[in-house]
This record gives structure tokens, C-alpha cells and sequence, in this order.
């Protein structure tokens, strides 16, 4: 079965809570993920970022979910990797 | 709970209202008791219970008038903020982390700055009840009354320096001379 294994999502967020906060709390909710997140605009209320998520396998629903919770909201999908091997069937 | 709670005040900046708040209104309440107290000092031979009663109403109005004030302005500001990050990022807020704040933060400010002058009057009035208790102390029991609005107040001036990264004995000082400048004015006109 495939498994999203990176992400790269264009992101509209206001400025709190700030790229820190906002990393951190996607990375509390989703163990084993590695967030990196990186600000491209910089607005009087809002700033766009580009969202890098990888994992042996992307919770994506999940993630746009907690991403939303946190009040930003994706605008695009802008870059994806996806393995149809599992790791199990891998070794 | 709690972690979300800290979330929230940290995503608003709440906590730094919340402890503006618990200053302004616990020396509100601090001094308020210290006006009162001093005033009954003054005026010599009041019956404790009265005293007690005075503090008491005045206590009670000071956390009615804190709860209800900060709550209807903070609910008011919070919602302005939101209704203006909705517009900035196209999207409806109500069921995120801003949502909540606009609905909780104001709530646990109205708290602390209901509770502040509550805590702080009903520890300056400690002697009051304890006197009427018949437990002996060392001052008649508004003298300690007023002992204890002055610590209060210096404790909130020496609270508010470490906040500011002053020296804690000045700051403290300088509340504690607001105090006794209070005391001042109020023997002068009582006497």
C-alpha cells in the first residue's frame, strides 16, 4: 500500500503562534515526524510558509487537520513522495 | 486541560494581561483595604464586626466590578482580533486555537482580575477574624490589618520589579511609599 513519506504544503497562518510554536505543536501531535517549516511572505496579519513534513508515513489528513486547529489554512500541495513499499516489505 | 490553557495565553499573549491585571487590581484591592482599615483606625473605637463588614462589602464589590469589567472588555477586544484574522487568512476560526482563546481567554483574565483583589483583601483582613476569633495578637487587630495592606503592596511593588527586571527592594519601596503617603492623607483628615 503506498505511504506518503514527504510533504511540502504551501501555508497561510497567522503570526502566532509563531514558526517555533507552530512546528512544535504539529510535531507534539504526530510523533515520528519531522517538521520543518520555513516563512517565504511576511503580511501585516499573516505569514506564508512552506510546510516540509516527513515520515516513514504522513498522517496528511491529520496533519492539514491539526494545521487548521491551529488556525492556518493549506492553500497548496506543492511537492509529495510517496513509496508503495512499506518498510515491513522492504528488509 | 492545563497545557491547553497555556497554549492559549501564550498564542494571545494572555498571561502578560493576566499578570497586568492581577497588579493594577490586587493594588486596587490592597489599598482599597488599607484606605478602609486606616480610615476605621482613625476614627477610633469601631466595633470589629463592622469593620469586618465594611472590608467584606468593599472586598466583594472589588471582585464583582473585576470579573464583570474584564471579562466584557477582554470578550470584546478578542472578538474584534478574531473577526479581523478571519478576514486576513479567508477562513472561519471559531473551531481553532484562536476560537478558543476568543472564548477562554477572557474568562480566566476576568478571573485573575476578579480574584487578585479578593485573595489579597481577604489576607489583609486575616487579623480582623482572627481577633474576632479571640485569638490574641501582637498589634490590635487594625494595626495588623494595616501591617499587612502595607506588605501586601510592598510585595506587589516588589512582584512588578522582578516582572521588570528592576531591583525588587526599590520597586518595592516605592509602592510602600504610595502606601504610607495613602495612610498619611487619611489620618491627617480623620484625626
Amino acid at each position: 500500500m503506498p505511504v506518503i513519506k514527504r510533504v511540502v504544503l504551501d501555508v497561510l497562518k497567522p503570526h502566532q503562534p509563531n514558526v517555533l510554536e507552530f512546528a512544535t505543536a504539529i510535531a507534539d501531535r504526530h510523533g515520528g515526524c519531522r517538521i520543518t517549516v520555513t516563512v517565504t511572505e511576511i503580511d501585516e496579519k499573516t505569514e506564508t510558509t512552506v510546510i516540509t513534513v516527513e515520515s516513514e508515513d504522513v498522517p496528511y489528513a491529520a496533519i492539514v487537520e491539526t494545521i487548521r486547529e491551529l488556525g492556518a489554512s493549506v492553500h497548496s500541495i506543492d511537492e509529495v513522495e510517496v513509496s508503495s513499499m512499506a518498510p515491513a516489505d522492504a528488509r | 486541560m492545563i497545557a491547553q490553557l497555556r497554549f492559549l495565553l501564550q498564542l494571545t499573549h494572555g498571561h502578560r494581561i493576566a499578570r497586568r491585571y492581577f497588579v493594577t487590581n490586587g493594588f486596587d484591592g490592597a489599598l482599597t483595604m488599607l484606605g478602609l482599615t486606616t480610615g476605621f483606625y482613625a476614627a477610633d473605637h469601631v466595633a470589629t464586626p463592622v469593620v469586618i463588614s465594611a472590608c467584606l462589602g468593599g472586598a466583594i464589590a472589588l471582585t464583582v466590578s473585576g470579573l464583570s469589567s474584564a471579562y466584557v472588555s477582554e470578550s470584546a477586544e478578542r472578538e474584534k482580533e478574531l473577526k479581523e484574522l478571519e478576514q486576513a487568512v479567508a477562513a472561519d476560526l471559531q473551531h481553532t486555537a484562536h476560537g478558543q482563546a476568543a472564548r477562554w481567554v477572557p474568562i480566566l483574565i476576568a478571573a485573575v482580575n476578579g480574584l487578585a483583589p479578593l485573595l489579597i483583601a481577604l489576607f489583609i483582613m486575616l487579623p480582623l477574624w482572627l481577633s474576632q476569633a479571640g485569638i490574641a495578637l501582637p498589634l490590635t487587630a487594625l494595626e495588623s490589618s494595616m501591617v499587612l495592606a502595607f506588605v501586601a503592596l510592598f510585595l506587589l511593588g516588589a512582584f512588578l520589579g522582578t516582572v521588570s527586571g528592576r531591583f525588587w527592594l526599590w520597586s518595592g519601596l516605592r509602592t510602600l511609599l504610595v502606601a504610607a503617603l495613602t495612610a498619611a492623607v487619611i489620618l491627617a483628615f480623620g484625626a
